[in-house]
């Protein structure tokens, strides 16, 4: 074999702490090492023509590179000795930047590191072979989870597109947090008029099917052929006949849950349907107040129902659909700020949270646009905002930046002096974090055309004092302490993972950060995909994200699942198990190990039960290969005569020179 | 780092690609600094990793191996590293009954974004191994010599390399 080495400088990246020379001449006396050389940027395109040329000037038929992850560059270094005529299989990288130059200090140590990693992709590239990528058809339907309103933009932009999609909503309605909004920020406009064209649109678009009250019971499968099954939960209505007239709502007796909606600050009927534009405008029960589901007698509403749609019997159902992509827009849910014991742990019922307001300033929340105080329904006249309430703290373990409070609160300064003109808001904050288009120029309107008071500085108590709750904290830029007698306190709860994301997570094999954030394929190149082919990330559930951004995303990802599905057929990965037939003995224990049932018995010419790998459904994570007691199956590109090289360049055999 | 002050020595690293290999990047692109000492061979999945694979590096001389796959449940692969957990749990048990000290041997699970975990296990361990010191070795002359160890083992007197 020839091989040729290519060592990268990666600017001073790498020769900063690496003699890429020196690791270049040890790289030639490797076994089957014909060509080494330096290099300053390999990926770059005079890098990647300098292999190209090398390949074919030195007649090599493999390519050792010698620069940052193969999670970054691997595919890049593929598609370059491709061109060069060579098998992309016939190459191997060495990861001498994340693993060596950026982590170790020495120069000298850090040299002989990367010498060392070089000769294991020598010593492995030495055992490759050329692989053959099979083909195979997808399903052209998406699937979308979740219909906030990144998941609502990444719905339609696929239907659009000309995709089927499915669309799984855990809540009774679709809007997400958005619908929940008064209005939005930095135009001031209608939160529903903006959103609730494009909830209509979902239920109206021919290609899109809506299932609401459902979550996704199970995930199987792989990119372009997942199985989903979803689960739809009771509803104890029969919503294909339901009109949504709202009779039942009207005369439901049972008035003790809290309503979720409206963020509990009212009751809510045990049937009902969240608010005038939900979709699908639908009533729902809820089972756990129901008096005829809890105590067996009631059934007004079935009584009332003009269509008869009320059935106390209904069940769960499972729907099992096929799809080529995913769309995770999962959202967000707010922190709870009753861990602070600063805030009262909600002693107080002027102590609001930031969404609490929101549904308070809407017309069509509970008290139907007027801001009155919880405790004793008065119009308040000062107003306390306190800024940073799960965001940019470690001590509750959020030390992110949630990204959009400074903005909604200003917002809602506007708004609060526009409700009632006479009124004074103060606005605690640590800093103003307000990039974006328009954005700080709102800030500053909301200070000075709306006269609201800002205070630099964190709140150290909240005390009831005759009806008014008092404020105290610090003023760091007079130097001062501050108390300010306010009749309502409104807290910026920050934004953390969705309930249950982590769980989700699991079934669809992406992986959440700490803080229950699903993780992007890369921080910067790869923001809406995932590690898991086929799998895409759109809004909040990747991090907390403003309306805006969230959009963006949401169509981001629509445009990632149609390029998908554009293609007529996918490439499967042809790094995949083998079987060799000779040595299996058809025990089977592949078959019961194989997480994707890609394995399945055949039989030999003389009738003998042997191992078959089928080469579209493997993912290649080698489970089998060491389950196998013959060494019979064996992962192509990672087989174990390949990873036993790597250590045995790592550790040469002691006991006797002629071991192997 | 007293790691870094003395000889380096020959630890060998099972990662797995899609949630330790990208862990350990992150620790790299976050500039974490580590001890070198490790050496880290990439495979798919901690479900591919052959009890027999980290036998070989340490009857091969290695002065410590280390595993690190996906958490539980967070298999890029569904259920690869139960798989794993399974193996190499046993083989820690095992392995003082072929002679090895089982403190040279370690799995964790690091995800992708645990860069600075990552740092923390990779730091402990080499700190671990080089108060072990490096492996004991042996090393006879010739085959002839190995059998007169063999004879001398089977006849129950002290095996050279465990006291």
């Amino acid at each position: 074999m020839r091989i040729g080495v290519f060592i990268c400088h990666c600017g001073s990246n790498i020769a900063g702490t690496v003699d890429c020379p020196s690791v270049a001449a040890t790289a030639l006396t490797y076994p089957d090492v014909v060509f080494s050389t330096d290099t300053m940027y390999a990926c770059s395109e005079p890098g990647q023509d300098a292999i190209i040329q090398a390949i074919k000037d030195k007649n090599l038929d493999g390519v050792v590179v010698a620069s940052c992850t193969p999670r970054m560059h691997e595919p890049t270094f593929r598609r370059t000795v491709e061109r060069a005529g060579l098998n992309r299989y016939m190459f191997e990288m060495a990861n001498i930047r994340e693993h060596v130059s950026w982590i170790g200090k020495s120069k000298d140590l850090n040299t002989g590191k990367a010498a060392e990693l070089v000769r294991m992709a020598v010593e492995k590239l030495r055992r490759d072979k050329p692989l053959i990528p099979k083909r195979f058809e997808t399903v052209k339907r998406v699937l979308v989870i979740g219909g906030g309103v990144a998941g609502i933009q990444a719905a339609l932009d696929c239907a659009d597109g000309g995709q089927e999609v499915i669309m799984v909503e855990r809540e009774q309605t679709i809007g997400g947090k958005m619908a929940k909004l008064d209005k939005t920020f930095p135009t001031v406009d209608c939160s529903s008029c903006v959103l609730g064209p494009k909830m209509v649109d979902i239920a109206q678009h021919p290609n899109i099917t809506l299932y609401a009250c459902s979550e996704i019971e199970a995930v199987g499968g792989y990119v372009g052929n997942f199985q989903i099954t979803i689960r739809k939960k009771a509803t104890y209505v029969n919503w294909k006949d339901c009109t949504g007239c709202g009779l039942c709502v009207e005369k439901c007796p049972s008035r003790k849950l809290p309503d979720k909606f409206n963020e509990n600050l009212c009751n809510a009927p045990s049937i009902n349907i969240p608010f005038p534009q939900a979709i699908p405008k639908k009533a729902a029960i809820n089972a756990e107040s129901c008096i005829m589901l809890t105590k067996g007698k009631c059934g007004l509403c079935a009584k009332v129902c003009p269509v008869k749609c009320i059935d106390f019997e209904q069940k769960d159902e499972l729907i099992n659909v096929d799809v080529g992509a995913i769309v995770v827009a999962t959202g967000y849910d707010l922190f709870d700020w009753h861990k602070y014991p600063q805030y009262g742990e909600g002693r107080y019922p002027d102590v609001i949270t930031s969404m609490q307001y929101e549904r308070m300033l809407s017309a069509s929340g509970p008290s139907g646009g007027h801001v009155k105080r919880p405790s004793d329904g008065k119009e308040p006249k000062n107003v306390v905002f306190i800024q940073c309430v799960g965001s940019r703290d470690k001590s509750v373990d959020r030390p992110y930046c949630s990204g959009f409070c400074c903005m909604y609160t200003a917002k809602q300064t506007i708004l609060t002096k526009d409700h009632i003109p006479d009124s004074q808001s103060y606005v605690f904050y640590m800093d103003i974090r307000s990039p974006g288009k328009l954005y700080d120029e709102f800030v500053r309107r909301a200070m000075e055309e709306y006269g609201a008071q800002y205070v630099r500085g964190r709140v150290a108590m909240i005390y009831p004092k005759g009806d008014k709750l008092i404020v105290r904290g610090a003023d760091t830029l007079a130097g001062t302490q501050v108390e300010v007698p306010a009749d309502l306190v409104v807290l910026a709860v920050g934004a953390e993972s969705a309930k249950g994301a982590v769980q989700l997570g699991e079934k669809l094999r992406v992986a959440p950060d700490q803080y229950g954030f699903f993780v992007e394929s890369h921080p910067k190149l790869k923001p809406v995909e995932t590690n898991t082919a086929g799998v895409f990330l759109a809004g909040a559930c990747q991090g907390p994200k403003d309306i805006p951004a969230s959009v963006s995303q949401g169509s981001a990802a629509a445009s990632k699942v149609l390029g998908l599905l554009s293609k007529k057929e996918l490439e499967s990965d042809p790094a995949v198990s083998r079987v060799n037939p000779a040595r299996c003995v058809g025990c089977g224990k592949c078959i019961q190990t194989c997480p994707f049932g890609a394995i399945k018995e055949v039989q030999d010419r003389f009738g003998n039960p042997k191992a078959e790998v089928i080469d579209t459904v493997c993912q290649g994570c080698g489970i089998c290969t060491v389950t196998c007691p013959q060494g019979a199956i064996q992962l192509e590109h990672f087989t174990d005569n390949q990873i036993l090289a790597e250590v045995n360049a790592l550790c040469p055999p002691k006991m006797f020179a002629n071991y192997e | 780092m007293p790691a870094q002050d003395v000889r380096e020595l020959r630890i060998v690293g099972f990662l797995c690609n899609w949630c330790s290999y990208g862990g350990a990047d992150t620790a790299g692109v976050s500039r974490f600094t580590q001890p070198t000492d490790l050496r880290v061979i990439r495979v798919p999945c901690s479900g591919r990793i052959d009890p027999l694979f980290i036998v070989r590096s340490l009857m091969n001389g290695a002065d410590g191996v280390l595993v690190s796959g996906c958490h539980p449940r967070d298999c890029h692969y569904a259920e690869g590293n139960f798989y794993a957990r399974r193996r190499l749990e046993m083989l820690k048990r095992f392995l003082p009954i072929t002679g090895i000290d089982a403190r040279r041997f370690e799995y964790t699970w690091v995800s992708a974004s645990e860069g600075q975990r990552w740092q923390h296990v990779v730091t402990e361990f080499t700190r671990r191994i080089h108060e072990l010191g490096p492996a004991p070795t042996f090393n006879p002359a010739s085959e002839a010599d190995w059998n007169t160890l063999a004879v001398q083992a089977g006849q129950g007197q002290t095996c050279p390399c465990h006291g």
